[in-house]
């Protein structure tokens, strides 16, 4: 099959989970990738060789394994800030995860001055169908603020509606805020467009790139200024990373000017009992004793993905998707919720299987040993939107296969013999 | 899990409640509404009920109910009215806690047939800890609504 990664069975023999079976001795064909990913041996040793022979806190032990781990830590913000293309290596932050990394952002910008301000009369806006992550932390800072929190909507074909851009961006809009490839519906969204309306009335342009990153080639130094985001943020633990670690990237004249977020160690350059003063990026924003392993762990991840090349997984996912969304045509009663143009889409896709409750179907497949996800997948305004309570969603990633996503397909056929279905 | 597994926790009973649930709908009268949500999931229930007779001496005259969610919360809402109604609160309630000791025994507890009829069908979901909140939810919101209705007569 053309598009799919060279040597993909040597590449799945990287991810030792791949090779387990699950109860009842059927193998396992995890597709719950959007969910979190799988982790290939040389992230579990990167992270295991730190703990078992450079293990210290950083940035404060003066002995060798302080020195040592201090390194490791920083080569995964270097490795990271390659695997973006950010401009500057300061510019990232390391955070506990992607919701945290908005948090940052959405909490700082309640207590920012000056140009930052965002208060009464302003407007922050975000999208219908973003995860809950993208949605809770902008309403706590709008009600914090009194500003106003408004929204783009979704058209029927699973896009954003972009008709009234105008009127949500204008002068009052200060931030403007949205996810590069939906993890429902799996749209890639016009990011470079709408950064482009949101810079010329001065608004903040903030992209969470949690299902981005993972699938599609970034390089922020490459993006004209006006097209790019000015912070993003995705997850350790979808780009083959470990969990509790994610990244926030922000451009420096930005992260310069927002307050701290959390106080603690690191983040000060002095402290006296009446006040203090606060360490430049990144550690203002690095408060407390670091994921120090996580970063190691993370930075072996994006290295393993700028090895495989990040042009061959996307064309991989495309290759998957479209291999998928042909299978998934195929089984009666099934509708995708997401546009069925490769194309114009992430490796998520969500649907329902009519007569048959997502979570009832997740069941089934899993005594199969098929791994997808069921439910709202935190987006619950979007399925609302299409008049759903919840769905079914595969997730492909770089070490999926063709053969996988024929297992998937002959398990939602059982499934709906299962549940007597035509 | 395995297919053996599958069959446990998909009875028959379950099948055919889930096809056709039975006293589903909102009704009057009644006396109580409650809205619960299984967060994790978002199944959702929307539970009414109307009890008759004296204060102390209840009766459950009725439980109505529209809900969204999987088979198991739609067969679970569906064979607890068929427990409930017609029956002395007491009585009712005592049924409830049989339910959530089944429920809640990980998959050790023996059910006894007299007592929950179809129930028993959900001995083999107490396995699986991820669906027993979806075979409680229906059976949280009904007690959540009795006593309510049973507070504010109080």
């Amino acid at each position: 099959m053309e598009g799919l990664l060279p040597q993909l069975e040597v590449v799945r023999k990287d991810f030792p989970i791949l090779e387990r079976t699950l109860a009842g001795g059927v193998p396992l064909v995890y597709l719950d990738s959007a969910n979190t990913s799988q982790k290939p041996q040389c992230v579990i040793d990167a992270m295991v060789d730190h703990l078992e022979r450079h293990n210290a806190n950083v940035a404060r032990a003066m002995h060798q394994l302080g020195a040592e781990a201090s390194a490791a830590f920083e080569d995964g913000r270097d490795r990271v800030a390659s695997f973006i293309g950010a401009p500057s290596r300061d510019e990232v932050i390391f955070t506990k995860n992607a919701s945290e990394a908005l948090n940052l952002v959405a909490h700082t910008l309640a207590w920012a001055t000056g140009d930052l301000a965002v208060g009464e009369g302003d407007r922050v806006v975000t999208t219908e169908m973003e995860h809950h992550s993208n949605i809770v932390p902008w309403q706590l800072l709008t009600q914090r603020t009194g500003a106003t929190l408004a929204w783009f909507g979704l058209t029927d074909d699973y896009r954003l509606d972009l008709s009234n851009i105008d009127e949500l961006i204008d002068e009052r809009t200060k931030v403007v805020t949205l996810t590069w490839v939906s993890n429902m519906l799996g749209t890639v969204n016009p990011v470079a467009a709408i950064a482009r309306r949101a810079h010329e009335v001065g608004a903040l342009v903030v992209v969470d790139a949690s299902q981005a990153a993972p699938q599609i080639p970034i390089d922020l130094a490459a993006m004209d200024e006006a097209e790019r985001p000015d912070l993003m943020v995705f997850t350790g633990h979808k780009v083959v990373g470990p969990t509790g670690i994610g990244v926030l990237w922000g451009r420096r004249e930005v992260l310069d000017q927002l307050p701290p977020f959390l106080g603690g160690g690191e983040m000060i350059e002095t402290v006296r009992m009446e006040r203090s003063t606060y360490a430049g990026i990144p550690h203002k924003f690095e408060a407390g004793t670091p994921p120090i392993a996580e970063a190691v762990g993370l930075g072996a991840a994006v290295d393993y993905l700028a090895g495989l090349g990040m042009e061959a997984v996307h064309a991989h996912e495309r290759t998957i998707t479209a291999y998928a969304l042909d299978g998934l045509a195929t089984v009666p009663g099934l509708k995708v919720l997401g546009p069925l143009d490769v194309a114009e889409r992430g490796g998520a896709i969500s649907f329902e299987l009519d007569g048959v409750h997502p979570h009832d179907v997740a069941q089934v497949l899993d005594s199969r040993g098929v791994a997808v996800r069921a439910g709202h997948h935190c987006a619950k305004p979007a399925h609302a939107r299409y008049g759903v309570q919840s769905t079914t969603r595969m997730s492909s990633y770089l070490y999926t296969t063709p053969s996988e996503i024929d297992a998937l397909v002959e398990a939602l056929e059982y499934t709906r013999s299962y549940f007597k279905l035509g | 899990m395995t297919a053996q597994d599958l069959d446990a926790l998909y009875q028959e009973i379950i099948l055919d409640h889930y096809k056709n649930p039975h006293n589903k709908g909102l009704r009057e009268p009644h006396e109580a509404e409650v809205h619960h949500v299984n967060p994790t999931c978002g199944d959702e229930v929307t539970l009414r009920v109307h009890l008759t007779g004296e204060p102390g001496a209840e009766t459950v005259a009725d439980v109505s109910y529209d809900a969204v969610g999987c088979s198991i919360s739609q067969a679970s809402a569906s064979v607890l009215t068929d427990l409930v109604i017609g029956r002395p609160v007491d009585e009712a309630m005592e049924i409830h806690e049989s339910f959530l000791t089944l429920m809640q025994g990980k998959g050790t507890v023996e059910p006894d047939e007299d007592v929950l009829e179809d129930g028993i069908a959900f001995a083999g979901v107490a396995k699986f800890p991820a669906r027993v909140k979806c075979a409680l939810l229906s059976w949280m919101a009904w007690k959540d609504a009795t006593a309510r209705v049973i507070e504010e007569k109080a």
